[in-house]
């Protein structure tokens, strides 16, 4: 039977949202951490830890998300573990978060005057109370807005997650659109409540952007 | 641990494999052309157009740039239909790849032409240079340095994002790995095999890409 898309299936692709930012958040929160670890390696003394965590950017830079995706799912059974919807997308967009913020926040690393690390050398700062105190704060002025636009990019990456059976915006969409067969519609909604989610964050990006490029202007 | 891999179908099906990739190629690169001119032209209307014309393209830009493309493609595949456009799977596909890189584009090629500092022009016809000359030394060729490493990274981006063109089942290397998949069960080997595929084709891309540039851009930069 064909429904008509009135406020109840609205309110059906409305509600799917919520799965759409948890999936961002959790993945933004995992890709955070372990990039944090990537830009570390990435900017380290040690050329075999710079080679491997180049390598593995590369490979994420140089893949689609897609595959990515369906790596990790389809990959869950070489370990005998059951194909999970949930566990897959997380672990994969983690990992595709972690590749992308490692690259972003090395950039941010290596844009902090090398005089800096060179003065807290010399006050016999050691490797950890350099990063932690003198050049981490630094860096993380200027990775605030490419992070946050890298955030809009993993909002929309999350999408993906519906091709492999995760119940998320673009999934609700997609069934709402088989029970109802209005499509402009139906997927004219989940692109607006898309724009509405990641809008704000890029004029945020931009406008943060602007602020720090005034600030550093002599 | 008791997987065993059976790469072998997916070898058996090779020359398929290099079918699909050399598809995902020409749908890219078509894309990436059309995607290029309407850029041109939105970039120029973004700088210089009447202003509702300026406001419609920023519209554009705005909306393709904040929403997914999955979502995109499906709009144009389910959803123009429904306003009586009938549209092939591969078709849309195009469609929407051109729509999506049309709105990085012109954000890329407005960066250009404000890259231009108007003194330079000045200086142009101040050392007697024709109209022409000025266009192509002055104009063309520091804009085209000035965004080529945006533009090809985009071009490689569009092309990892068109292996999503096989949610609608359009002709891709994804698609053909869908394929395979389905004939062989073995859906890790396939997809392994192709993301490898897709990397080799990134790396080959970006390093020819970087040879054009050191071949075509080869003068010092000003400072």
């Amino acid at each position: 039977m064909i429904r008509p898309f009135g406020f109840n299936e609205f309110l059906f692709i409305l509600t799917a949202v919520q799965w759409t930012i948890a999936l961002s958040a959790i993945a933004f929160c995992g890709g955070g951490l372990g990039g944090l670890g990537i830009a570390l390696a990435r900017t380290s003394s040690m050329k075999l830890l710079r080679l491997v965590t180049t390598g593995y950017i590369r490979l994420f830079q140089g893949t689609p998300l897609l595959m990515q995706l369906f790596l990790v799912y389809f990959g869950a059974n070489i370990f005998g573990l059951p194909l999970n919807a949930w566990i897959a997308a997380l672990l994969a967009l983690s990992l595709h978060a972690s590749a992308f913020l490692g690259e972003i926040w090395r950039g941010c690393i290596q844009a902090v005057a090398p005089g800096q690390n060179e003065a807290a050398t010399a006050l016999a700062l050691n490797y950890r109370d350099r990063m932690r105190y003198v050049i981490l704060p630094q860096a993380a002025r200027i990775a605030v807005a490419p992070t946050v636009g890298f955030l809009v990019q993993l909002i929309k990456g999350t999408s993906l997650a519906s091709i492999i059976g995760f119940m998320e915006l673009t999934r609700s969409g997609q069934i709402i659109n088989n029970a109802t067969f209005e499509p402009f519609k139906v997927f004219g909604v989940v692109a607006l409540i898309y724009f509405s989610l990641c809008w704000p964050l890029s004029l945020l990006a931009r406008r943060l952007e602007r602020h720090f490029a005034r600030s550093t202007a002599r | 641990m008791g997987y065993t891999f059976r790469f072998e179908p997916v070898f058996e099906r090779f020359d398929q494999l290099l079918e699909g990739a050399w598809l995902t190629i020409q749908l890219s690169g078509s894309a990436m052309l059309v995607g290029l001119l309407v850029s041109i032209l939105f970039a120029l209307l973004k700088t210089s157009g009447p202003r509702p014309l300026a406001w419609l393209v920023n519209a554009y830009v705005e909306l393709i740039r904040n929403t997914p493309f999955l979502v995109q493609i499906f709009f144009i595949f389910f959803g123009l239909p429904a306003l009586g456009m009938r549209l092939t799977p591969n078709s849309a596909a195009l469609l929407a790849l051109i729509i999506n890189f049309g709105a990085y584009g012109t954000e890329i090629i407005r960066a250009g032409i404000e890259s231009i500092a108007k003194g330079q022009i000045e200086a142009g016809f101040a050392l007697g240079l024709k109209r022409l000359q000025i266009f192509r030394y002055i104009i063309l060729k520091p804009a085209m340095r000035a965004i080529y490493p945006a533009l090809t990274s985009q071009f490689i981006y569009l092309m990892l994002t068109s292996s999503v063109v096989s949610a609608i089942s359009a002709d891709d290397l994804t698609a053909i790995g869908n394929n395979i998949q389905s004939a062989t069960f073995a859906a890790f080997e396939v997809y392994l095999v192709i993301t490898l595929i897709y990397l080799f084709l990134s790396i080959g891309f970006s390093s020819l890409f970087k040879l054009v540039e050191r071949v075509a851009f080869n003068y010092p930069l000003s400072r």
